[in-house]
């Protein structure tokens, strides 16, 4: 028999506290690996990229990155001392290579277009996704349940199954390699986790307010502007997130569909070639540069993010 | 601040009957009070009125104005939630404002009127702060202010006492009624509870499983209950309720409970089958040995300086309501006296109370 305990009989003991952390952690640092890996191989020299034993402790270098951002030739060595001095750093660590900078490459393009895609279809996924939220929250619609099920089920495939009937629908359309194309094709797939998670959200919202606005002298529309949404706040970030992740990392349809116009940064990323097979730091560079925005959402929105995970225990 | 009216109001959800047939008339200026158990109708009613439910049938006039199919903005009426449905993400002032701005009532008014308010309900010193940290009281006094501010037509108000603690409720009790009183407005007040009822209310509505069963002033609906539901929901004890035999005559002016003939109010309407209620409230039972009908003392509850007295009689469980110098205890004989005047007869089958020379056609039967 244990002695007298000050602990509260619904809180977890020490133990099995401490060996939760634990597990967490392990749990984190297995996941952290690849990433942190990826952050490195982004700050090697190519040579140390591919050197075995792998190298964890090295001068760190931002040749990756200069890589990933121009497009470069090789040089006979009469014509590399021919030139004049570098004037500028990113010049030097390129001649270093026997090589000169011909131009920009096409990965800031490719960033731009992620960008433009990823957040068009979040906006267009969740500005829809909250408004039939709100409408089979709110009001009697008529097949309610089937219409809700079918919206679910357009998720209960893998998207990519119907990747061929999709690709000869957007040639016969002309939304091939467009972002238009691609903005839709997203919206498509993240609306109905947006209506679901979103439907969870408005639920939890009690109608008094929205009818205490009714009769404070408000129309439907200016009750669901003034009220209903500030309070959705919460869950409409989380949606956008969730939204925002699967446009933003969506690499199959990229790749089948786009090309050149609207290419994502995902297909590009891993085709970039350079010396000898594919050039490891500069792929480094353009993941590590690929995962910022998303670390940064994520981060801004992690209060947000619990709990609207959590959802269900809200509010009352 | 205007009459409202309902015309045989109806709402059906499905096959669900939540409202039958309503007729109420709430007069200009009247705190009317509407009244019954949990799940008969009452906020149906109210949100009906509102705007926030659409009737299956009937009309609603307010001011003589037929508004059964205006839409809730358009209807100039202030609503109390339950649950007070203050704005969470609104400090107290701008819930107090939220009202006028729909309005486009100008800034400087805006400011001016919720100052008012606030130093009408003694809230000034919380108009900064967010809604969310407000005590129970606090919230009843902001709703209370979002309502008013608008000076509208009428005030609706869904058991705005029900949240709070009974210590206070009391007190708010009081407040309410001096605030209606101090505005004037009318306004129609939706609780459970009768205690609040009587002391807060103009004239009461009584509701049971969508019906209105009686409307009028607080001692009417306690004297003169019209139907058996309303003689055993208001007055706590409730009244004393005994099977008395029928059939029973117009004119009649005897019953018999279990054998021993009481004296009542001579009956305008006969009942023409043999079961017969008679109603007693305890005030209007004296304990005393010419008492006809006998029975023993099963027990004594105080309260204050009245006392209850439960007897087993023959004819079931009676409370009588005695002063606390009468000593009685448990296990003794005692009779039973009525005050006849008091006395209501009912119809165990319609449930409904007989007419006599003390009842008039009571409520709406
Ligand atoms: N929107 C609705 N749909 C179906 N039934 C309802 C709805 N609103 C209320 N009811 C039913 O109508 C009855 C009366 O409800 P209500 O007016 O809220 O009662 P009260 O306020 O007197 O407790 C209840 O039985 C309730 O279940
Ligand atoms: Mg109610």
């Amino acid at each position: 028999m244990s002695g007298p305990s000050t602990r509260s009989v619904l809180e977890p003991s020490p133990w099995s506290q401490r060996l939760a952390a634990l597990l967490v952690i392990v749990y984190a640092l297995i996941t952290m690996i690849p990433l942190v890996w990826i952050v490195l191989t982004g700050l090697k020299t190519p040579p140390d990229a591919i050197a075995y034993p792998p190298k964890v402790f090295f001068e760190p270098s931002l040749e990756g990155y200069v890589n990933l951002f121009t497009a470069r030739s090789r040089q006979a060595p009469e014509y590399m001392a021919s030139l004049p001095p570098p004037t500028s750093w990113y010049d030097e660590l390129v001649r270093k290579r026997n090589m000169v900078i011909t131009g920009p490459s096409r990965f800031a393009e490719r960033y731009l277009n992620s960008v433009i895609i990823g957040f068009g279809s979040t906006f267009l996924a969740v500005f829809l996704g909250t408004i039939a939220a709100y409408g089979f929250s709110r009001f009697k619609v008529p097949l309610k349940d089937d219409l809700l099920f079918f919206i679910l089920s357009t998720r209960m495939m893998p998207p990519i199954a119907v990747a061929v009937p999709i690709f000869l629908m957007y040639r016969v359309l002309g939304l091939s390699d467009t972002h238009l194309g691609m903005i839709l094709l997203y919206t498509m797939v993240n609306v109905s986790l947006a209506v679901w998670l979103l439907k969870g959200f408005i639920d939890e919202i009690p109608m008094e307010y929205e009818e205490a606005a009714l009769v404070d002298g408000y129309s439907r529309m200016q009750a669901f502007w003034k009220v209903v949404l500030p309070q959705a706040k919460t869950g409409i970030a989380a949606t956008a997130i969730f939204c925002l992740i699967f446009a933003w990392n969506e690499y199959a349809f990229a790749l089948l569909l786009t090309s050149g116009e609207a290419q994502t940064a995902p297909p590009f990323i891993p085709i970039i070639i350079g010396e000898g097979g594919l050039d490891w730091p500069a792929v480094g560079a353009g993941t590590t540069l690929f995962l910022l925005p998303i670390v940064f959402f994520t981060v801004l929105l992690r209060k947000h993010l619990l709990r609207g995970i959590t959802f269900g225990a809200v509010r009352k | 601040m205007s009459e409202i009216r309902l015309e045989n109001l109806h709402k059906a959800f499905d096959d669900f009957v939540a409202v039958r047939d309503a007729n109420l008339t709430i007069a200009e200026g009247q705190f009317f009070v509407l009244l019954g158990p949990s799940g008969c109708g009452k906020t149906t009613t109210l949100r009906m009125i509102a705007g926030l439910e659409i009737p299956t049938s009937g009309r609603i006039l307010l001011a003589g104005e037929d508004v059964t199919n205006r839409r809730a903005a358009a209807r100039d009426i202030a609503f109390v939630f339950q649950l007070f449905a203050l704005y969470p993400h609104m400090n107290v002032r701008r819930n107090l404002a939220f009202p006028l701005i729909s309005q486009g009532v100008p800034r400087a008014e805006i400011r001016t009127r919720v100052a008012e308010v606030a130093r009408l309900l003694r809230i000034e010193h919380l108009l900064a702060l967010p809604v969310r940290g407000l005590t129970g009281g606090d919230r009843q006094r902001v709703a209370l202010g979002r309502a008013i501010i608008r000076r509208p037509k009428a005030f609706l108000m869904d058991e705005p006492l029900g949240a709070l603690d009974a210590e206070f409720r009391e007190l708010m009790c009081e407040e309410l009624r001096l605030l209606h009183d101090r505005v004037g407005a009318t306004t129609v007040y939706v609780t459970h509870d009768q205690v609040e009822a009587m002391a807060m209310a103009d004239v009461i509505a009584v509701m049971n499983q969508g019906e209105v069963l009686q409307a009028g002033p607080p001692s009417e609906v306690y004297n003169r209950p019209a139907t058996l539901f309303v003689a055993d929901f208001i007055g706590s004890p409730a009244m004393n309720l005994l099977p008395a035999m029928g059939p029973l005559a117009p004119g009649a002016d005897h019953a018999r409970v279990s054998g021993a003939e009481i004296a009542i109010p001579r009956l305008r309407d006969g009942l023409a089958h043999e079961e017969a209620v008679l109603g007693a409230r305890p005030e209007h039972i004296t304990l005393s040995d010419n008492g006809l009908l006998r029975g023993h003392v099963f027990g004594v509850e105080y309260t204050g300086v009245r006392q209850i007295v439960v007897v087993d009689t023959p004819a079931g469980r009676v409370r009588v309501r005695s002063p606390n110098t009468v000593r009685v205890s448990a296990g003794e004989t005692v009779g039973l006296e009525f005050s006849k005047d008091a006395l209501m007869l009912f119809d165990r089958r319609s449930e409904r109370a007989l007419r006599s020379e003390q009842v008039q056609g009571a409520g709406n039967g």
